[in-house]
């Protein structure tokens, strides 16, 4: 087993063991990042000098007899709406383009805290918003798994990246799906933790009420040891909940033993239906709800009738508080600016600068949600969008009284060209559909890659209640127990795929 | 209330300081209402007596205690600015005045 | 103001009834801002007091000060008003480069408290201001205009921006409209402002100095005609001082009736004030108001003041600092007149001080309001500022009172206090500063001045007691003034007869 084919825990394993240096293990990746990524374009920025760095002292603690974190040595990459001092961060916007940070996110903080070697920065659709990466600034990323079609987003390249082997770990964020989305279509494992248990202090804020940082990685146990190295309270944001973070590597390991028997977990019925989706990801969903019930699980129907007005619910709640976060993007404090002829007027340089930094989907969001706020409507698009906030929230409060946790397809459809929705924004909105109820109520979800359709990776969602992120885990993991191989470990050979 | 205007959406601009062009104006009001036409659906089930969400997890009372601590070096403040002046941002002239 | 001007005022005033409101804007005196732990100490060098918070960089975000919410609570609770037992903080968006986020962090319609009152005293008569809330939000940065004439954005070619200021903690005071004060209008603004900064000060949660802008005031007004709706109002801003408040009030009055006289609209706009033609210049209009698409911020929690805290704040209020100088006045024995100057001077701590240290009410307002205003005055510090306390004005008194000094000698004292040479005692032990009791070396000083004034002996002996002027200044000559008037006319007249 090489190294760019080994989980983060065998990794970790092996460094701790001594069966080979950090050092190694950071630039295996960094070859294959060298190999690959020309054709792939995950990175935006590889920090190769930092992360070997990183790698060397964590040998040197090896050797020196010190004990080394759960995760020391592992390399991870991170999706570039995160704030990295001194690492460019630009959340794949013209905005934002040459802005150098002088502080850190405080889950960079945890990361650097853990010896984790930072491989670099990742691509995204621009300040997060959208679904297939497409709308970078700088590119896009292509999905390894095909060439041609998108790697899914906003968190493509994170996706991609832990996908293609260039790296065993990655931080996403996921707003309406941004993690498990590309996830589902990349075969990788992506986790939205509950709201408030990873802190937001550093992440460049897209809707605020929304925004949760996660893990991104090939396996539940991988994923489950990231959440536990960035999770907990975090005195720097309001919003971070207190509770210890959830027992998720625990959690994991007993999902492993492949054993649900006790287990009750609810299908949505709304999404069970398949309306929209494809029939190839409705089929590679039904084996894993398959093996779910062979592991012992009992399953059966849930109605969560408020779900259907999740999406639209969201299209006026992301895009209002959004439309406020990117406000402060001025040319006065730092990134673009433009136009400043000494002649123009700072009204005038600011709307130019916003004009020529903001590309068409932002701009559209900042208008939308410029709209709903607007008196005059704000109680009638704001104000009614949040209050279908509380009634999913009490779909899923019923639904747990009944199951532990809820299943569906991930998203809608697996990987699609590039160019196939970007023509009508509402087709690029319902790749959210499936992922966006449990952003709405804060719960904590996880996309489990579960079979292939016509060839390309489809996942199945495990939706579990408010701080269990536990019950997630485990399902997840049990799931995972049944493939063999993972379906993540089937890293695409990229190189010998045509363009 | 959907159908917005070319007017509207200029509005909509120019309260976001953003300077669309003639092309982007038509082009958004025409997507704008697509997704209007499709987010106005939520008034149907959002009813007067359910009571908005504004958080996911209930929090209340969270505070720091008024302690100082070292704020950033001014060379890392002023270090992203386009333009600098006697130690402060530099802006073009501004038209409008402070609230 | 000429007599023309007056009697056009009052002229106005028959006719028209004034509406008054006043907005005021209290910066609280924390050690660290609103939403982040960056010091907040006055005259910083530019952007030093800045961190990603407050600089608004992306990523960043509030926490909020829990003495400053500690600080808005007491204040409402002085003003008498209902605290909220659970409200949030709202996002005002606009766009302004001393805005770090472009929207200020602030409150919307769920205010800390509402529904308050103060009392203020004008010209003898109480009158009773409404609150309509006090409401918590934070600062903004401070830009400077370079290039036009006066240092004003008009004309500037280019302004910079420093955000040492930006995110500290604001405290917004709006009244209800102010009704029924007809002529005393501007007054009643002044002796709002006034009072409002005394409670805001006997609550130690600011320095109130509107000087350095930390009590910051927008005097709004509109006048109708008696009986009917009220008009449109303006907004009038950058009032600096508490005369400027009286004179804004009154100079928008005065410029709003000819307008009305000649049938025409009164524009509803923000006025500026500017202190040295003592009118205000029209601004920015105000007709279409600014959409700031308020909505609740969502990076911070909801407060829910728990209410058995909010009960124990209001217990351990001060005495109202109108309370105490009722209090003080009756106790003093002072007019409604003498009290206002002992008020106006400064003066109500320290004398109280001085009475604390011993000293009789009268004793003290007389030295402090008299004398020591005076040097006060002449070097032109605050009486607060002068280097001598109370405890030193009420040894000297003592010192007075037992009858080892006279007022001329008790002035020499003072000379050395302030000069630093300690306390009276002390003083005038070291400058040898004492009525001469020993009736020895007054016998002696008695005689000297009689055989060098024969001639004016002669007519006192006479029985002219009133030339012994000359000779009793003679003695004070000899003396150095350390004798006591009376007891060497008492002597020379004894001498004499």
């Amino acid at each position: 087993m090489t190294i760019i084919h080994s989980t983060a825990a065998e990794l970790a394993a092996g460094i701790a063991e001594g069966r080979f240096s950090a050092e190694e293990v950071t630039k295996a990746f960094l070859d294959r990042i060298a190999a690959v990524d020309g054709l792939v374009h995950a990175f935006l920025h590889v920090d190769a000098e930092g992360a070997l760095a990183t790698a060397r002292a964590v040998d040197a603690d090896r050797a020196a007899g010190k004990p080394l974190g759960p995760l020391a040595g592992v390399p991870i990459a991170v999706k570039d709406i995160v704030v990295t001092k001194g690492l460019p961060t630009t959340a794949a916007s013209k905005m934002l383009e040459n802005w150098i940070p002088p502080y850190d996110a405080t889950i960079v903080t945890r990361i650097k805290a853990a010896r984790m070697p930072i491989l670099g920065k990742t691509n995204l659709d621009e300040f997060a918003m959208g679904s297939s990466t497409e709308y970078s600034a700088f590119g896009a990323t292509r999905n390894p798994w095909d060439l041609k079609r998108i790697p899914g987003g906003s968190g493509g390249g994170s996706a991609a990246a832990v996908a293609a082997g260039m790296a065993p770990l990655a931080i996403g964020t996921d707003t309406g799906g941004s993690i498990r989305q590309p996830g589902a279509v990349t075969g990788t494992v992506g986790g939205k933790p509950t709201y408030g248990a990873n802190s937001r202090y550093g992440l460049i804020a897209f809707s605020s009420s929304l925004d949760t940082p996660g893990p991104v990685a090939r396996t539940m146990l991988d994923a489950a040891l990231l959440h536990e190295v960035i999770a907990g309270h975090d005195p720097l944001d309001s919003t971070s909940i207190p509770q210890e973070p959830a027992p998720v590597v625990a959690a994991a390991r007993e999902g492993l033993t492949g054993d649900l028997s006790g287990v009750k977990l609810g299908v949505v019925t709304q999404f069970a239906a398949g309306e929209g989706a494809e029939p190839g990801v409705i089929a590679a969903y039904q084996t894993g709800v398959e093996a779910l019930a062979k592991l012992g699980a009992e399953i059966v129907e849930v109605s969560c009738p408020h779900f259907e007005y999740a999406l639209p619910a969201y299209y006026l709640i992301a895009p209002s508080e959004c439309s406020s976060n990117l406000a402060r993007f001025d040319s006065v404090r730092y990134g673009l600016r433009v136009g400043d002829d000494g002649v123009r007027s700072l009204e005038e340089v600011m709307a130019a600068t916003r004009e020529a930094g903001f590309g068409p989907e932002v701009k559209r969001r900042i208008m939308l949600g410029t709209y709903a706020l607007s008196s005059g409507y704000v109680d009638e698009f704001y104000g009614q969008a949040q209050k279908v906030r509380t009634l999913i929230t009490r779909d899923f409060e019923a639904a747990f009284n009944e199951v532990d946790a809820l299943i569906s397809p991930t998203t809608p459809f697996t990987a699609f060209e590039f160019g196939a929705r970007t023509a009508d924004p509402y087709q690029m909105y319902l790749a959210d559909l499936y992922t966006i109820p449990s952003n709405l109520s804060g719960g904590p979800a996880v996309s489990v890659p579960v079979g292939l359709s016509d060839g390309l990776p489809a996942g199945l969602q495990v939706m579990a209640p408010t701080l269990r992120d536990d019950v997630a885990y485990r399902v997840g993991a049990a799931l995972e127990s049944t493939q063999e191989p993972r379906l993540s470990d089937q890293i695409p050979d990229v190189a010998d795929k045509e363009l | 209330m959907t159908a917005i205007s070319r007017d509207e959406v200029a509005h909509l601009a120019h309260l976001a300081r953003l300077d669309v062009t003639e092309t982007e104006l038509d082009r958004f009001a025409q997507q704008l209402d697509v997704i209007l036409q499709s987010v106005q659906r939520i008034g149907e089930v959002a009813a007067d007596d359910i009571p908005p969400t504004s958080h996911a997890v209930p929090l209340t009372n969270v505070y720091r205690e008024d302690v100082p601590v070292p704020s950033l070096a001014r060379e890392d403040a002023l270090a992203g600015a386009p333009d600098v002046a006697e130690e402060r941002f530099r802006v073009p002239r501004i038209l409008g005045e402070e609230e | 103001m000429t007599t023309a001007t007056l009697s056009s005022y009052e002229g106005v005033i028959s006719r028209y009834e004034p509406v008054i409101g006043l907005e005021t804007h209290v910066e609280l005196g924390t050690r660290t801002k609103m939403f982040c732990g960056c010091a907040t100490g006055f005259g910083a060098d530019p952007n030093t007091q800045v961190c990603p918070v407050c600089l608004g960089l992306p990523g960043a975000l509030p926490v909020a000060n829990a003495a400053a919410i500690e600080a808005t609570i007491r204040i409402g609770l002085a003003l008498n008003c209902s605290i909220a037992t659970w409200c949030r903080f709202a996002r005002k968006n606009y766009f302004y480069p001393d805005m770090p986020k472009n929207f200020q962090t602030s409150q919307y319609d769920e205010p800390l408290c509402e529904d308050g009152w103060i009392e203020v005293d004008v010209d003898g008569e109480v009158v009773r201001v409404e609150i309509e809330r006090v409401h918590l939000e934070e600062d903004t940065g401070k830009s400077l205009h370079v290039g036009g004439a006066t240092g004003r954005i008009h004309g500037a070619t280019e302004s910079l921006v420093d955000y040492n200021r930006a995110g500290i903690p604001l405290v917004e005071i709006v009244t209800k409209p102010v009704v029924g004060t007809g002529a005393k209008a501007p007054e009643v603004a002044r002796a709002y402002v006034t009072e409002l900064r005394e409670v805001i000060r006997s609550l130690n949660v600011s320095d109130v100095r509107m000087e350095q802008g930390s009590l910051r005031c927008d005097v709004n007004t509109s006048l109708n005609l008696p009986g009917q709706e009220w008009g449109t109002r303006t907004e009038t801003k950058n009032v600096n001082s508490l005369r400027s408040v009286e004179r804004a009030v009154r100079s928008e009055i005065l410029r709003q009736a000819p307008l009305l006289d000649a049938g025409e609209r009164i524009v509803q706009e923000t006025r500026h004030f500017h202190e040295d033609t003592g009118k205000s210049t029209a601004g920015r209009s105000k007709e279409t108001a600014t959409d700031y698409r308020y909505f609740p911020e969502p990076d911070l929690a909801p407060m829910a003041p728990d209410p058995d805290w909010v009960a124990k704040l209001k217990a351990d209020l001060p005495e109202l600092p109108r309370t105490r100088r009722r209090r003080l006045q009756a106790a003093w024995g002072l007019s409604d007149h003498d009290m206002a100057s002992v008020q106006n001077a400064g003066a109500v701590d320290t004398i109280e001080a001085t009475i604390a240290a011993g000293a009789k009410a009268e004793s003290a307002r007389k030295w402090w309001m008299g004398e020591l205003s005076r040097r006060a005055n002449e070097a032109e510090i605050e009486l607060s500022d002068l280097a001598i306390s109370p405890a030193q004005v009420a040894q000297l008194q003592t010192l007075v009172d037992a009858g080892t000094l006279n007022d001329k000698l008790a002035r020499q004292v003072i000379d050395g206090v302030l000069a630093g040479e300690g306390d009276p005692a002390v003083v005038a032990e070291a400058r040898g500063l004492a009525i001469v009791s020993d009736t020895g070396a007054l016998t002696a000083a008695v005689d000297d001045a009689i055989a060098a004034n024969p001639a004016v002996a002669e007519k006192v002996r006479a029985g002219t007691h009133a030339a012994a002027g000359v000779l009793i200044g003679a003695v004070m000559k000899t003396t150095k003034g350390q004798a006591d008037a009376k007891t060497v006319r008492q002597l020379i007249i004894d001498r004499l007869s």
